[in-house]
């Protein structure tokens, strides 16, 4: 069999043809009906005679957009459908984040946190997407999105505990700053390793169509994670198996260092939604209207008609990778002069303005309470005490098997010996810092006369 | 690492001189330079891809970058895009591509931007690079493969930036480990794996990078794969770790000496294949075995060691064998300091081996 007598079933036309979700429906159902009867008998399929290759650039990609950067809306779009409230809630959460990334890259800087990640640049999206979405269904994101778990009420205090690592961190101090998680809210707990959380976020969706009340699951990662094999099987199995999965991706430019333009050859993530014959939509990740509409209609059509939608949001990582990177090794500052004048938070503010719903007074005012928020939460978090010893041995397996229970018990005699060495296992044991402090003077002490004799 | 203990290791380095002689390949350069780990590492890419055209490198962030530790510095400006560049972010992308690459021939040096990372490549690693000669009935080999990959905690990284998974490898025939100690050794490791005709893991101590300083003889020169290498000479008992694990075990050996116990200290070095006979020629000599490694206790490679150690040496053994390792949990960040295997917990090792 050769493959292009079996393969070749579009042609110029009805390449370039725009895919309606009527043709996208009836095409699934034939194919899950009788799987291989389009390979062995492709009667519906236009044939050629000569060889012609298809580049895919037949088909061009266009851009949802709806605000300028000055706020105004571009014409030919429809009514915006977000009320006022709504909106300002969505424009505080953006305000919360930004301030956040700042205050915690400070921190950082100052030595009070490990590690840091800002979202700065990609509010819009993270924000946009998660408030199109009902506050029950999934969001499985990468560790840029702190604003979709601030969308859905996670506190600065819970923010804080999981950065500090303390007793009252949801993760018991086990992760490194910034993976969160919240089961109340529906977010998952990030994990480090890339695009992990996107087939698995495949099959969380099925899970929610089986269970058939109407919820739907949207995992969120960069251009780079995109690459990962875990997102092309993804998105093959969405499809094949019909889940009710928003697959949005923040093309941010950059995975560290890489360059998109070193990451892909093709026209960006969107149009691989064609390969698994999903729908898709590249939105401009700034316009916080765009991904706020965008997604609404994205999540209509998973959890209604049981398909997947990919949306890519066209933004920008303004922020280092990370408080470890230093982009000025890699993009110039030109570069990032051009995307800071297209700041997502300053459009919306921009629009909200015009709406006469929001003044430079109660700009000043909300900055300034949120900083002190912050700040205040802040230092609440880092005097709390680290999680108990005893949580180095749980949630390995439900429970303890006996060699782990074994290895605490050894561990506990250690610290009992050497609690100067280990203070934060020894005042979880109930060492004082006084005995603490003490231990070390005796340590100190048998050394010295160890290097004396 | 204070300067001093960067010194204590410098010293270590030139007092295991002799024990080294016959081990290293003649140095071509003729002075020595004070580097770091990074550097030497950087040193030993330059040398390679200078001398031979088929070295090619590439991971994620590796170009203009020169990746996310620079190990790779100024290589694409030297060596041109074509054989130093940044692959798209797809780990098992990274090592098909490495496999196909030395399977036509070329040497290819992959990164893998951290060793918890590895995973997605592990088909790649596990059940291609290490069969393909023997599948192929050696028709096909990708012995110019390398791939490196910075391990081990530390470093307040948590679950996903502290894993140290040689035992995972090490259970791979056809493949080879190797992980070295300080820049010297990284340096002559590194070169000597990058030309072995097998493909090699090369796992770099990361909080070693900037921490570990000494002298690295200038030019090329290569150490044994497979050899692992005594770094002090003593009578009581045999201490055995490798790579960053090392430098915890040297501070044990100083607190053991206070209490007049006499360690053999002994660095692995290579992993696969291991080298049996310096360590049980040691444990013949001594009659006790302390190894220690970060990684958790079961499965780990101090398990092998044990097994093998007991075999050959059984009726000279003073004590049980002592592992010293990393709890039989995922790598914790608030409480790694608990988790690790410190000094203290190697010295309490080596006093109740001595008075079993």
């Amino acid at each position: 069999m050769s493959m292009s007598d079996t393969r070749t079933t579009g042609s110029e036309t009805s390449g370039s043809k725009t895919r309606t979700p009527d043709s996208a429906t009836r095409s699934v159902d034939e194919l899950t009906a009788t799987p291989t009867a389009q390979q062995l008998s492709p009667d519906s399929a236009d044939v050629l005679h000569r060889v012609a290759f298809m580049t895919g650039d037949e088909l061009t990609i266009p851009i949802f957009k709806r605000l300028r950067q000055d706020g105004t809306l571009y014409r030919e779009g429809d009514e915006v459908s977000l009320e006022r409230d709504k909106a300002l809630k969505i424009y505080h959460t953006m305000l919360f984040t930004r301030v956040l990334d700042e205050r915690m890259l400070a921190a950082q800087r100052q030595g009070r946190l490990s590690f840091y990640m800002q979202c700065t640049g990609e509010e819009a999206t993270v924000i946009g997407s998660a408030a199109a979405l009902e506050d029950d269904d999934m969001i499985m994101a990468q560790y840029r999105e702190q604003g979709a778990l601030a969308w859905r009420g996670f506190s600065c205090d819970e923010f804080m505990n999981q950065m500090f690592g303390n007793e009252l961190d949801y993760g018991k101090g086990r992760q490194m700053p910034i993976h969160y998680g919240s089961r109340d809210l529906h977010y998952m707990t990030i994990s480090s390793p890339l695009a992990t959380q996107i087939p698995q976020a495949t099959g969380y969706a099925y899970g929610q169509k089986l269970a058939g009340k109407g919820r739907c699951t949207i995992t969120i990662f960069g251009e780079g994670a995109a690459s990962e094999g875990d997102f092309h099987a993804a998105l093959n199995m969405a499809s094949v198996h019909r889940v009710p999965c928003i697959f949005l991706c923040r093309n941010n430019g950059y995975a560290i260092s890489t360059p998109s333009s070193e990451q892909f050859a093709a026209d960006g993530i969107a149009p691989r939604a064609f390969g698994y014959h999903m729908q898709c939509i590249r939105v401009d990740g700034n316009d916080l209207i765009a991904v706020y509409e965008a997604t609404c209609a994205a999540r209509k059509i998973a959890v209604e008609t049981n398909q997947p939608v990919l949306i890519e949001a066209m933004t920008y990582r303004l922020a280092a990778h990370s408080s470890s990177d230093d982009p000025s090794g890699y993009r110039s500052k030109e570069e990032e002069a051009i995307w800071r004048d297209k700041d997502p938070i300053l459009r919306m503010r921009h629009w909200l303005e015009a709406q006469g719903w929001w003044s430079e007074k109660e700009e000043k005012a909300a900055g300034d309470q949120l900083r002190r928020e912050v700040l205040e939460s802040m230092k609440r978090a880092e005097k709390l005490a680290p999680p108990p010893l005893d949580s180095l041995i749980s949630d390995v397996y439900d429970m303890p098997p006996p060699l782990l229970e074994q290895q605490l018990k050894d561990l506990k005699q250690h610290i009992r010996k050497y609690p100067h060495a280990y203070p934060k296992g020894a005042s979880s044991m109930g060492f004082s810092a006084q005995e603490i402090e003490q231990s070390r003077k005796t340590h100190e002490q048998l050394q010295q006369g160890g290097e004396q004799s | 690492m204070s300067e001093q203990q960067a010194m204590s290791s410098a010293n270590a380095e030139q007092a295991a001189g002799a024990a080294r002689e016959g081990n290293t390949s003649p140095v071509s350069g003729t002075g020595s330079k004070k580097m770091n780990m990074l550097q030497a590492i950087n040193d030993a890419l330059d040398i390679a891809m200078d001398a031979n055209p088929q070295v090619v490198l590439f991971g994620e962030d590796v170009g203009v970058f020169g990746g996310v530790f620079r190990a790779t510095s100024h290589l694409q400006d030297k060596y041109g895009r074509d054989r130093c560049f940044n692959t798209p972010l797809t780990e098992q992308g990274i090592i098909g591509f490495a496999n196909g690459l030395a399977a036509q021939g070329s040497t290819p040096v992959a990164e893998i931007q951290f060793a918890d990372y590895i995973f997605p490549a592990f088909d790649q690693i596990v059940n291609e690079a290490a069969k393909f000669r023997y599948r192929s009935g050696d028709l096909f080999n990708v012995g110019g493969l390398t791939i490196r990959t910075p391990y081990g905690g530390g470093i307040a990284g948590g679950l996903y930036h502290s894993q140290s998974p040689e035992a995972y490898f090490a259970h791979t025939p056809g493949l080879k480990v190797v992980i070295p100690r300080n820049p010297h050794q990284a340096k002559g490791l590194l070169l000597a794996s990058i030309r072995d005709p097998n493909p090699v893991l090369f796992m770099e101590p990361k909080r070693l990078y900037r921490a570990s300083v000494g002298e690295v003889p200038e030019g090329d020169y290569e150490l044994p794969l497979g050899v692992a290498e005594v770094i002090s000479e003593g009578r009581d008992i045999t201490l055995l770790g490798w790579g960053a694990q090392m430098e915890v075990i040297e501070k044990a050996a100083v607190m053991a000496e206070r209490d007049g116990i006499d360690c053999e200290v002994i660095d692995l070095r290579s992993i696969l294949p291991w080298d049996i006979e310096t360590i049980c020629k040691s444990v013949l000599k001594t009659g006790r075995l302390v190894v220690s490694h970060e990684a958790p206790l079961t499965g780990g490679f101090a398990s092998e060691i044990a097994a093998t150690v007991q075999e050959r040496c059984f009726l000279y053994l003073e004590a049980p064998i002592r592992r010293v390792t990393g709890l039989d949990t995922p790598f914790p960040l608030v409480l790694e300091k608990e988790h690790l295997p410190d000094e203290l917990k190697i010295y309490e090792a080596i006093k109740q081996s001595l008075s079993y």
